[in-house]
């Protein structure tokens, strides 16, 4: 048996020259990238850049619109539209608070309650999906039509009357009213919320549980000490999901609105399809784009949940 | 079959990998002989993982060379290598049914009919009912031989093996090691081995390379690893070693005598390092199983010519075929004890005062200018 | 009431599902409906009409047709694009890979209002001539952020050792991939082809902006909501339902069964 061990402490003197990885294989991945990046950079990045040029030109749609640095549209834009921008955050807000409040006993049912009904659960949470959601948002003029079975239970628990006293709708009417609007959102983006969170709940072990009510935890100490820690990633990965398509959402307002209940996206949609107004357009767009990027910022900030990607 | 040259050693000469300024491995030379059983040994992080990989064609190295035989294969991808390997945690294609997985090789390799020889390797490893399951349909014991048959099938020049039984519970861990053994003495392939478990090199290995950051620190047949470390870390990471700092009184006629702790000891000179010199500082090491408690009221029936040291008892644990004690002595805090369990032998509890006793033969020391304590496992540090 | 309270989760589960399946009900319902103005919103009468010529109105059915073409090349486009993207970015360490991640994080926390408004400017300024192409660049474009999140994953979760136990039993870097890479990233690239057709299909305010005057099958919705609804919405509606619930629990049971199998085996 022939064994030889150089000495450990012993780099070769002037040793064989190190060995390269061949340029053709470190360039795969960027081949693999190239064309949908590019895609992104052509289709997405560009767009955006296009548009801060169209922001700040003046002009007219007959004459041609020309690059005059002018900043004043954002201004003009924000003071015009500000009530709309508020109402835009107004109802995205409000409508994913209530998606959080709805879908989260959903989300726990499915994850820890359903046993074998968990597919079946989870099938009809994505099969409304399956319907055209514009069909499914024409359904709600129905089901809350003046008059309906609907409206006539809230009016006679008095449940419109606490509505109207708080704005959200007048009379004993529902369709047309902030209350319209915001069932809409809700009710649009709710999956959007309860897939992430099921997602997270599924994960978290039942033994955390029965360990927790081991050590003295009653069912309320455990969701607000165990669970609902443990759920975060999916709070925060749903409240995205929901309030950023709500905040620029105009087909629910279109729909179930009236002119009182406009939305930023219903301002932004009409200057540029209608009202052809392409840089107060593009300015509204870019301020929407900011509110949201730097609400959806902070909020990660403070969640402390950056690896969402 | 994998054209089979003469002379199929593995032959890695300055081979050596770096990542960033992070050294896994120094330039290391290393011939493993064509159909030998070597056992790359070491804690997680030593750098055998990824020697093992460097010469699967894995790894690229940074400098030196990987021959086969008379072949240089350090620019061949592996793929083109006629080198396999049983992963760590085998890595069995979960899609592929078993059949499928043992005869992927094959098929890769253009064998036309690989039916026969499927069936057959899948007898080898007893898995012969198996063949149409998935993966995942399998106990680990089972997937370990899978992974085992995948490899050996394509008749590969060296067996690589990454960990190979450390998913596997302690009892079919000592089974399969015996299963390896037997395989590998069967087909005579050259198996190179990856562990972190002393035992399980020992047991099957013929020639170990213990490992640390990065470097072989001692290489050669379990016994002579075992019965004549080099350094303190093989010493301490090859089963257990009582080590006493000791002072060199005299060198000579083949015998080195020392004080440790008030006492003299002696040791042959040829189990010495080199430089060895009166007045000089030596590490005196003794295996637990060697030495023999004595209590100090029978210290007269001691033989003379022995080494011997007089401690304290400070715990006993008894574990069925032995009691091994921990004693507290002059000459090392926690001096350990392996006895036999052949009759209960009275005023050996904790707190008796015992002689300590070993033939001087079976003392050897080691350069005193290294950590005492290398190789020594600490709680939480197994993977 | 003790039972109430012990089982109060099951109940505002159920009536949130309730919340959700209610349109669906409603659209089913309203699909049997003989409306008598020009908007199917209140019930008149049972009839079966709408569902024996679900084509009669005109350019419904080429609505639908156009919609399913779009949502077919975008998937395609934006599952080839994005899974390439995907195997880069877990596959190989390379510069710019925060950016990267960035830009393909970005489609998605953007309100679609605001690309749908820039990639109009894009066009308006290129002379682009809005219609199918414009349709379908930029479903690919808002499609591929969420194909390379659902490979992503899949790829992710995947151990590396396979490939390398594929190329050390001679299999090369073709074919690793389509042995070994392609078949067990499948599921995730299906998933993410399934969300891209999906969010194609149903995609409106992207297309409102894009389309000129190309009618998509959301489109003529949105028309027909200021028109007048025809029932053969609500049947098409259904119709999509009933189809979509029936391949899923097909192949829930086909899975099950296949599943069933093996373990008795």
């Amino acid at each position: 048996m022939t064994v030889t061990q150089a000495p450990p402490l012993s780099p070769a003197p002037g040793g064989p020259p190190a060995h390269k990885t061949p340029v053709r294989r470190r360039l795969v991945p960027y081949w693999l990238l190239l064309p949908g990046i590019l895609w992104l950079v052509v289709f997405f990045v560009l767009p955006l850049v296009y548009q801060a040029s169209t922001s700040v030109q003046t002009g007219s749609l007959e004459e041609g619109f020309e690059v005059t640095w002018h900043f004043a549209t954002y201004w003009d834009a924000l003071s015009e539209y500000y009530p709309q921008f508020l109402r835009s955050l107004l109802y995205a807000g409000t409508a994913t608070a209530l998606c959080l409040l709805l879908g989260y006993p959903l989300a726990y049912l499915i994850a820890f309650k359903a046993g074998r009904w968990r597919n079946l659960l989870l099938v009809l949470v994505i099969a409304p999906f399956f319907t055209s959601f514009l069909i499914r948002t024409l359904a709600w003029k129905t089901i809350l039509a003046d008059g309906g079975p609907v409206v006539e239970v809230l009016g006679a628990v008095g449940f419109l009357d606490v509505t109207s006293w708080l704005g959200l709708t007048e009379g004993s009417r529902v369709l047309a009213t902030p209350l319209a609007v915001v069932t809409g959102l809700t009710y649009n983006f709710l999956p959007f919320m309860i897939l992430p969170l099921y997602t997270s709940l599924e994960r978290i072990d039942p033994r955390l549980h029965e360990a927790a009510g081991d050590l003295y935890a009653r069912p309320a100490t455990t969701f607000r000490k165990v669970t609902l820690p443990l759920s975060m990633p999916g709070v925060v990965s749903g409240t995205l999901l929901t309030f950023i398509p709500a905040s620029g959402d105009y087909v629910n307002a279109q729909l179930l609105g009236s002119t009182d209940t406009r939305m930023i996206g219903n301002v932004i949609q009409s200057q540029f399809l209608r009202v052809l107004d392409y840089p107060t357009a593009a300015a509204l767009s870019f301020i929407l784009m900011a509110i949201v990027l730097v609400t959806v910022t902070v909020y990660i900030r403070r969640a402390g949940t950056e690896d969402l990607v | 079959m994998t054209d089979k040259q003469a002379g199929g050693d593995v032959r890695l000469s300055g081979i050596s990998k770096t990542y960033g300024s992070f050294t896994a491995v120094h330039p290391l030379d290393l011939t493993v002989p064509e159909g030998s059983f070597f056992a790359l040994l070491g804690a997680s992080g030593c750098g055998k993982t990824t020697t093992l990989r460097m010469i699967a064609g894995l790894e690229d190295p940074t400098t030196g060379t990987v021959r086969l035989g008379d072949k240089d294969v350090t620019a061949l991808p592996p793929h083109k290598r006629p080198v396999n390997t049983v992963f760590q945690s085998y890595a069995l294609f979960p899609h592929l049914s078993i059949y499928e997985n043992v005869a992927f090789g094959l098929r890769r390799r253009g064998v036309k009919s690989v039916k026969k020889q499927v069936d057959d390797m899948l007898e080898l490893v007893q898995l012969g009912d198996f063949a149409q399951r998935k993966p995942h349909q399998l106990s680990g014991g089972q997937q370990q031989r899978v992974a085992v048959a995948r490899a050996l099938i394509n008749h590969p020049q060296v067996l690589l093996l990454d960990e190979p039984l450390g998913a596997l519970d302690l009892k079919l861990r000592r089974q399969m090691q015996l299963e390896l053994k037997r395989i590998q003495t069967e087909v005579g392939i050259t198996f190179v081995h990856v562990t972190h478990d002393q035992e399980e090199a020992m047991t099957m290995a013929d020639t170990v390379a213990v490992m640390n950051g990065g470097r072989v620190e001692q290489l050669g047949a379990p016994a002579e690893l075992y019965e004549n470390p080099r350094t303190t870390f093989v010493a301490n990471f090859l089963g257990t070693s009582n080590l006493i700092e000791a002072e060199v009184v005299q060198s000579s006629g083949g015998e080195v005598v020392v004080t440790a702790g008030g006492g003299k000891l002696r040791l042959p000179a040829g189990r010495c390092p080199d430089a060895t010199t009166a007045g000089g500082r030596l590490l005196v090491g003794v295996r637990p199983e060697k030495i023999s408690l004595t209590p100090v009221a029978d210290a007269d029936a001691v033989p003379a010519g022995r080494n011997s040291v007089t401690g304290r008892i400070l715990d006993s644990s008894f574990i069925g075929v032995s009691t091994q004690y921990v004693v507290e002595s002059p000459a090392g805090k926690g001096l350990e004890v392996y006895a036999q369990n052949v009759e209960h032998r009275a005023g050996l509890e904790p707190g008796a005062e015992v002689v300590l006793h070993w033939n001087p033969e079976h003392t050897f020391g080691l350069d005193a200018a290294q950590a005492i304590d290398a190789g020594v496992e600490t709680v939480g540090e197994r993977p | 009431m003790s039972w109430a309270r012990r089982n109060i989760v099951v109940i505002a589960g159920l009536l949130t599902l309730a919340y959700l399946i209610l349109p669906n009900i409603v659209v089913m319902v309203f699909s049997f409906n003989k409306p008598a103005g020009r908007f199917n919103y209140a019930w008149r009468e049972f009839s079966t009409d709408a569902w024996r010529d679900p084509c009669g109105v005109a350019d419904l059915c080429g609505s639908l047709a156009l919609s399913l073409q779009i949502a077919l090349w975008a998937t395609v486009g934006a599952t080839v694009l994005g899974a390439m993207i995907a195997f880069a970015l877990v596959r190989y360490r390379f510069r710019a890979r925060g950016t990267i991640n960035s830009l393909i994080f970005l489609p998605m926390a953007m309100p679609e209002v605001v690309m749908a408004a820039s990639l109009l400017t894009l066009f308006l300024n290129l002379g682009a001539e809005l219609g199918f192409w414009t349709i379908l660049i930029a479903h690919t474009m808002f499609c591929l952020s969420f194909v390379v999140v659902a490979v992503k994953a899949r790829v992710m979760s995947m151990d590396p050792r396979l490939e390398e136990a594929a190329r050390d039993l001679y299999a090369g870097p073709v074919q690793t991939f389509l042995r070994v890479t392609l078949p067990i990233a499948a599921p995730g690239i299906a998933a993410g082809a399934m969300l891209a057709f999906a969010l194609s299909f149903d995609d409106f305010i992207i297309t409102n902006f894009n389309s000129g005057n190309t009618v998509t099958f959301p489109m003529f919705v949105w028309g027909s909501a200021q028109r007048g609804t025809p029932v053969q919405i609500n049947v098409i509606g259904t119709a999509m339902f009933a189809v979509a619930v029936l391949i899923v629990a097909g192949g829930q049971i086909i899975s099950g069964r296949r599943k069933k199998r093996a373990l008795t085996r």
